[in-house]
């Protein structure tokens, strides 16, 4: 059914001497050989119903002897996935680590962590910014309390942050523009502390999200820090931590987000309601963005003099797909 | 703890205070610390070794305290305040020149101490600012110093008035314009009187002090950021640098060319030091890893996560890392067969008393030899209870 008559011909002289060698060779034929668009495409389907139903009818099987085995069934199979496959870094951290809690203890968020300071964070952006960038601030700044948001007049960020300290900021937030929109960001701890520098992408300002609800209030959010497992990623989360008021309002029932995924670091803004003791209904306020960690520098901005403790090189730690850094 | 100390083949100093020490053929890593007293102001900031033979290592910490670490028993056995941190900065180098102390600070002050006394014998005022200190392998009372718009200058100790040498800037560049200077890291070529630095400015200068000129002899420039450290490959014609965003390069000094680069470092290097006799550099930085590539074909050897910033490093030159590793592989797989043998050889012992046991003891002893003797009082146990 499937050998087209005008093949016919050819395919019985070949088949003969195939057969008289013995082995059964089957007459291997691609559909794409098919020049006829509209039989070619109804072959296609065809076949594709036909694996369907072979795959189908495996899933059948499977299922009735899964369900005659009963207990004695072997337990299902977990399909890999990235996430499970993911190669096992030695840098992950263990809570009871003496170490590394002591080191984190006296690092530079100490100070936040010990309730000696409270965030204040100041926001710009590089230098004449576009319209979509400056409502991307004014969005980050009712998300973040206490945040100002300030125009960059050309200044030098290395001059900008004496003044910063001395005026008590503790965050200095400068959004990156390209082209009209925000494709980075450079975040200061301002005493004296890390920098990082972040790839953004996807932003998602309040009016093109879907079913959003109202504007987000002044009360302080809670923080949900996800799958910062490493000891880089443990310095980016209490980095993310340090940037909102230590004790969250919870009557304002609104939760930051930051979820790391695959190194990507996913800033989700919603507000949540219980309806009863197990639902919960939530609606998403505010910005949504995702962040890629591009470099963390010790010490305040100095980019061209400034120790680095972790750079993406990406041709070396992009080599193995299943090796994550945070 | 002694068996611990005495194991390590590789010493290294962290931000946290703790002195690390590394154990590659067993990959393990010991921390030794004084106390349970961690502090941030007992940061390290340079190593040294003691003596020559190796027995002894001198850690100067932040605070301005500098600690003997003994490694045959595996404790700190002095420690003594040299300066005061407060006016002077932290350690940018510390030597031993004839049994007396030589210690640099981050204000400049190259000062050297007499043994058990807090005063200083000697001071030189070796510049404004000064980033790193340095010994020559060859002549013990010179060392050289360099910093921030400080040019580099070698000085004698017995003569410490003027420097031996001092290093004049570069010309100025096409504009016009004096060029910055910022010496990171020197280093002693051996054979010579050279003296090779690399630059905050990502440069590589070697100088010479038996030619009249003072200007650098030669220049290389690798990469867009600030040269961090520096390490001599044994042999003297190429150099190992290492730069704030974590690239080892290879460079050849006969004509200032990269030969190749060394990857694996994600942090910025603070540190780096060839291997006496094998060609291996081991480096570390801020990346939390000690890192120990082969010079011949640029591969990782060695990756170990210590879990703090490290600041400096020291490896021990009298047993080889490999050599050690083949010498504890042969301990493992001696102390592996013998409890697996153990059975073995009390059947052999009960058919044979006096031929077998002799026979043994004999080949332990020789075994013995070999190893620096952890093993010894599990083995004579053994032989006890066997007995």
């Amino acid at each position: 059914m499937y050998t087209g008559r005008e093949h016919g011909n050819r395919r019985n002289t070949t088949e003969a001497p195939k057969n008289s060698q013995g082995a059964a060779f089957p007459p291997t034929f691609s559909l794409s050989e098919v020049k006829n668009k509209q039989r070619r495409h109804l072959m296609f389907m065809k076949l594709k119903q036909e694996k369907r139903k072979q795959k189908m009818q495996l899933k059948k099987k499977r299922r009735k002897e899964r369900e005659a085995l009963g207990d004695k069934a072997p337990p299902k199979e977990v399909p890999k996935t990235i996430e499970n496959q993911r190669v096992y870094d030695e840098t992950t951290v263990d809570p009871e680590d003496e170490e590394v809690a002591f080191d984190e203890g006296t690092d530079e968020f100490s100070a936040y962590f010990n309730r000696l300071t409270n965030p204040k964070v100041l926001i710009t952006t590089s230098d004449r910014p576009r319209g979509r960038t400056v409502r991307f601030c004014e969005q980050l700044a009712t998300v973040i309390p206490d945040a100002h948001v300030y125009y960059r007049r050309g200044l030098a960020l290395k001059r900008i942050i004496p003044q910063c300290v001395a005026r008590g900021f503790t965050y200095l937030m400068v959004i990156n523009e390209d082209r009209k929109v925000p494709n980075g960001m450079v975040l200061c701890h301002l005493p004296d502390g890390p920098t990082a520098h972040f790839k953004v992408s996807s932003v998602r300002l309040r009016k093109e999200m879907k079913r959003r609800g109202k504007d987000p209030t002044m009360h302080s959010p809670e923080v949900i820090l996800n799958n910062f497992s490493t000891r880089l990623g443990h310095t980016i989360g209490r980095l993310f931590a340090a940037l909102f008021p230590h004790d969250p309002q919870f009557v304002g029932r609104q939760v930051a987000t930051f979820h790391n995924q695959r190194d990507f670091v996913f800033f989700r803004f919603h507000r949540y309601i219980f309806k009863n003791e197990k639902k919960v209904g939530i609606q998403e306020l505010g910005p949504r963005f995702t962040l890629k960690l591009r470099s963390l520098q010790k010490g305040t901005f100095d980019s061209k003099f400034g120790e680095y403790e972790w750079v993406l090189k990406r041709h070396e730690m992009d080599a193995c797909r299943r090796k994550f850094q945070l | 703890m002694a068996d611990r100390s005495r194991l390590c083949s590789v010493w290294l100093g962290s931000e946290t205070g703790i002195l690390k020490g590394v154990s590659l053929s067993r990959k393990q890593a010991f921390n030794f610390c004084q106390v349970s007293s961690l502090s941030r102001d007992q940061e390290v900031r340079a190593l040294c070794w003691a003596d020559p033979a190796e027995s002894e290592l001198l850690v100067g910490s932040v605070n301005g305290t500098v600690k003997t670490f003994s490694t045959e028993k595996g404790l700190f056995t002095e420690s003594r305040s040299c300066g005061d941190p407060a006016e002077d900065g932290a350690f940018t180098g510390l030597a031993v020149a004839d049994g007396a102390l030589v210690t640099c600070v981050e204000s400049g002050k190259l000062r050297v101490w007499k043994e058990e006394s807090s005063v200083h014998v000697l001071e030189v005022d070796a510049g404004k600012s000064v980033w790193r200190m340095r010994q020559s392998p060859e002549h013990r009372h010179r060392v050289a110093t360099g910093g921030k718009e400080n040019g580099l200058r070698i000085w004698d100790l017995q003569r410490p008035e003027q420097p031996v040498f001092a290093a004049k800037n570069v010309r100025n560049d096409f504009l016009d314009l004096r060029r910055p200077e910022w010496v990171r890291d020197m280093a002693f070529i051996p054979g010579s009187d050279k003296v090779v630095t690399c630059t905050g400015h990502h440069e590589v200068r070697v100088y010479d002090p038996a030619s009249p000129q003072r200007r650098p002899v030669l220049e290389a420039q690798y990469g867009e950021v600030p040269l961090t450290a520096l390490a001599l490959v044994p042999g003297g014609t190429s150099v190992v640098v290492g730069n704030t965003h974590g690239q080892l390069a290879l460079l050849d000094l006969r004509k200032g060319l990269v030969r190749g680069c060394l990857k694996g470092l994600s942090g910025g290097v603070r540190a780096l030091q060839c291997h006496a006799s094998r060609p291996v550099v081991a480096s570390c930085g801020l990346d939390r890893f000690l890192r120990i590539h082969s010079l011949e074909d640029r591969t990782l050897l060695h990756k170990v996560y210590l879990k703090s910033r490290l600041n400096c490093l020291l490896l021990a030159s009298r047993d080889l890392e490999e050599g050690e590793a083949a010498e504890e592989g042969e301990k493992k797989e001696v102390k592996e067969e013998e409890e697996e043998e153990d059975e073995v050889w009390d059947a052999m012992e009960r058919v044979e008393e006096r031929g077998e046991p002799k026979r043994k003891l004999t080949g332990e002893e020789e075994e013995e030899e070999e190893e620096e003797g952890v093993r010894r009082k599990s083995k004579k146990k053994r032989k006890k209870g066997q007995d």
